[in-house]
C-alpha cells in the first residue's frame, strides 16, 4: 500500500521506466488490440503517432506554466490539463509502438525532431516563455481544445478499437480542457482594456496555425473508417470558436496561414524553430541517462 | 476463505483512500483463469498517476492473501464516469469532508455542449450542508476534483467533479 510506504515506489521497482513508473505495459490489455482485417498498420501507426505527438508537444508545452500560472488554481488546472493530454499521448503512443515495435518511451524520448508528427500549434512558445503571454496560452488552448474535441467525438466511431476507446476517455477530459479556455476567453475578452487587448493578441499569434488543423493528410486519407478527415471537422470548429468570440467581444483574426516548407508541415515532420529547444528539454535526461529511474 | 473478489474490493485508492477500488468503480471485473487471478481496472482519466499504484497495490494484497498468482489489466471501455461510485462511495467521502458528484446519467447524443459560464451545480457543502457554496477551480488537487468554497460557513472542500 503506497501510503504505508510512500517512498517505496520512488526507489523503484523492477520494471520501473523513468517517465512513468511501472504497470504500464499493459496499458491496453483490455480492449481488443487486434488489427482490424484490412487496415494499413503503417498508416495506422502514422495516425496515432499524429494524434499521439499533438498532445504529448502540446502537453510539454502547457506544463511550462508548472509554479509560473497567474494564481495557484490556475497553476493547478493547467498542470492537471498537461496531464490529461499525457495520458492520452501515452495510449497513442503505445498503440503506434505496437505496430512499429518500439515502447511508448523509445517514442517519445528517442527520436528526432524530424519524427514528430505534430501540427505546429502545439509546439510554438505561447508563453511562459518570451514567445507568449497568458492570453496566447489560452488562446492556443481553446483552439487546440475545440478542434481535438471534434475530432475525438468522430474518432469514437473508428473502426480500429483501440482508437475509438481511446478517444471515448478523451473525449470528456477535453470537454473539461475547452470550457476551461472559453471561460477564460470571454473572462480575458470582456474585462479591462489591457485583458481584451492581450487576449485579442493571443488569437492574433495562434491563428495563422489553424489552417493547419484541418489539411487532409495523405496518411489519414488511406485510412478511411479508421481516421477522421480534418476537413470535416472545419464548419464544427468554427462554429464553436465563433460562440466564444462573440461573447467575448472579440475579432476573429484575418485567415492567414503560416508558411510551409515545399508545402511541408508538421505532419511532414517539418517543425518551427522552437520545435528542437522543445526537445532538448523533454529528452535531455533520459538521453543523458538513459534507464533511469524516479 | 476470503475470495479474490474480497481482497481486490477492500483495497483503497491511493489518492482518496477513503474509498475502495470499488466503491470508486474503477475494479470491473475479477475472475480466476487457470489458477492464476486477472483484475481488470480503468482509469478514472487518461492521465491518472495512481493507475499504477492501484495495479501494484492490488498485486500486493492478493499476493499476501495467498493468490500466487496475479495478473491486472486496464480497460479503456467503457469509460469510466463518475456515475459508477457507489451508493457507500458517496457516504464515505461525504463524511471526509468531499462533496460527490452528483449523478449525470449517460451523455446526450450530439456534439458535446459549450459551457461560457461554469455550469451552476447545487453542491452542498459536506461540513455545514448549506447549499450556498461556489466554485473557486474547476481543478483541484488531483484530475477528479474541483475546488468549491462555503459561503455559509467560509470553509473551502473539495468536491469530486462529474465526468
Amino acid at each position: 500500500m503506497s501510503f504505508d510506504n510512500a517512498y517505496e515506489s520512488l526507489l523503484g521497482h523492477e520494471d520501473a521506466h523513468w517517465a512513468f513508473g511501472t504497470g504500464f505495459s499493459e496499458a491496453l490489455s483490455g480492449v481488443d488490440r487486434e488489427f482490424p482485417a484490412g487496415v494499413d498498420r503503417e498508416a495506422l501507426a502514422a495516425y496515432c503517432l499524429m494524434l499521439g505527438d499533438d498532445a504529448l508537444i502540446c502537453s510539454q508545452r502547457i506544463a511550462e506554466w508548472c509554479s509560473r500560472a497567474p494564481e495557484l488554481e490556475e497553476d493547478i488546472a493547467l498542470a492537471n490539463i498537461a496531464l490529461d493530454l499525457l495520458g492520452q499521448a501515452r495510449m497513442l503512443l503505445t498503440r503506434a509502438g505496437e505496430v512499429l515495435g518500439k515502447t511508448e518511451d523509445e517514442l517519445a524520448y528517442l527520436r528526432d525532431e524530424r519524427e514528430f508528427r505534430n501540427v505546429h500549434l502545439a509546439e510554438i512558445d505561447c508563453g511562459p516563455g518570451p514567445g507568449g503571454d497568458f492570453g496566447t496560452t489560452i488562446a492556443r488552448l481553446l483552439v487546440f481544445s475545440s478542434w481535438r474535441l471534434a475530432l475525438f467525438s468522430r474518432l469514437r466511431g473508428s473502426a480500429d478499437p483501440v482508437l475509438a476507446a481511446i478517444a471515448e476517455k478523451g473525449l470528456k477530459e477535453l470537454a473539461y480542457h475547452r470550457d476551461h479556455a472559453a471561460q477564460w476567453t470571454v473572462r480575458l475578452g470582456d474585462g479591462t482594456d489591457e485583458s481584451h487587448r492581450r487576449m485579442q493578441a493571443g488569437l492574433e499569434r495562434v491563428w495563422p496555425f489553424v489552417d493547419e488543423l484541418f489539411a487532409t493528410h495523405e496518411v489519414e486519407a488511406r485510412l478511411s473508417g479508421v481516421a477522421v478527415d480534418p476537413a470535416s471537422l472545419r464548419s464544427e470548429v468554427d462554429g464553436v470558436l465563433a460562440a466564444v468570440l462573440d461573447a467575448a467581444g472579440l475579432t476573429r483574426p484575418a485567415d492567414t496561414k503560416a508558411a510551409r516548407v515545399a508545402g511541408m508541415a508538421g505532419r511532414d515532420g517539418v517543425h518551427t524553430e522552437v520545435m528542437g529547444y522543445l526537445l532538448a528539454e523533454m529528452q535531455h535526461l533520459h538521453r543523458s541517462m538513459p534507464g533511469a529511474v524516479w | 476463505m476470503t475470495t479474490a473478489l474480497e481482497v481486490a474490493s477492500a483495497v483503497r485508492d491511493p489518492e482518496l483512500p477513503v474509498l475502495t477500488l470499488a466503491d470508486l468503480g474503477v475494479l470491473r471485473e475479477v475472475s480466476e483463469e487457470d489458477g492464476r487471478v486477472v483484475v481488470t481496472i480503468t482509469p478514472t482519466y487518461s492521465g491518472c498517476p495512481a493507475i499504477d499504484e492501484m495495479g501494484a497495490d492490488l498485486r500486493r494484497s492478493l499476493r499476501a492473501a495467498g493468490f500466487a498468482e496475479v495478473e491486472v489489466r486496464l480497460s479503456l471501455s467503457p469509460a469510466w464516469t463518475t456515475d459508477w461510485i457507489s451508493s457507500e462511495g458517496r457516504s464515505k467521502l461525504a463524511e471526509a469532508g468531499i462533496a460527490p458528484p452528483a449523478r449525470i446519467g449517460p451523455r446526450a447524443a450530439g456534439p458535446v455542449p459549450l459551457n461560457l459560464v461554469p455550469p451552476s451545480r447545487q453542491v452542498a457543502c459536506p461540513r455545514c450542508g448549506s447549499p450556498n457554496t461556489a466554485e473557486i477551480s474547476r481543478f483541484g488537487s488531483t484530475a477528479c476534483k474541483a475546488l468549491r468554497r462555503c459561503n455559509a460557513c467560509s470553509e473551502p472542500f473539495e468536491h469530486v467533479k462529474e465526468i
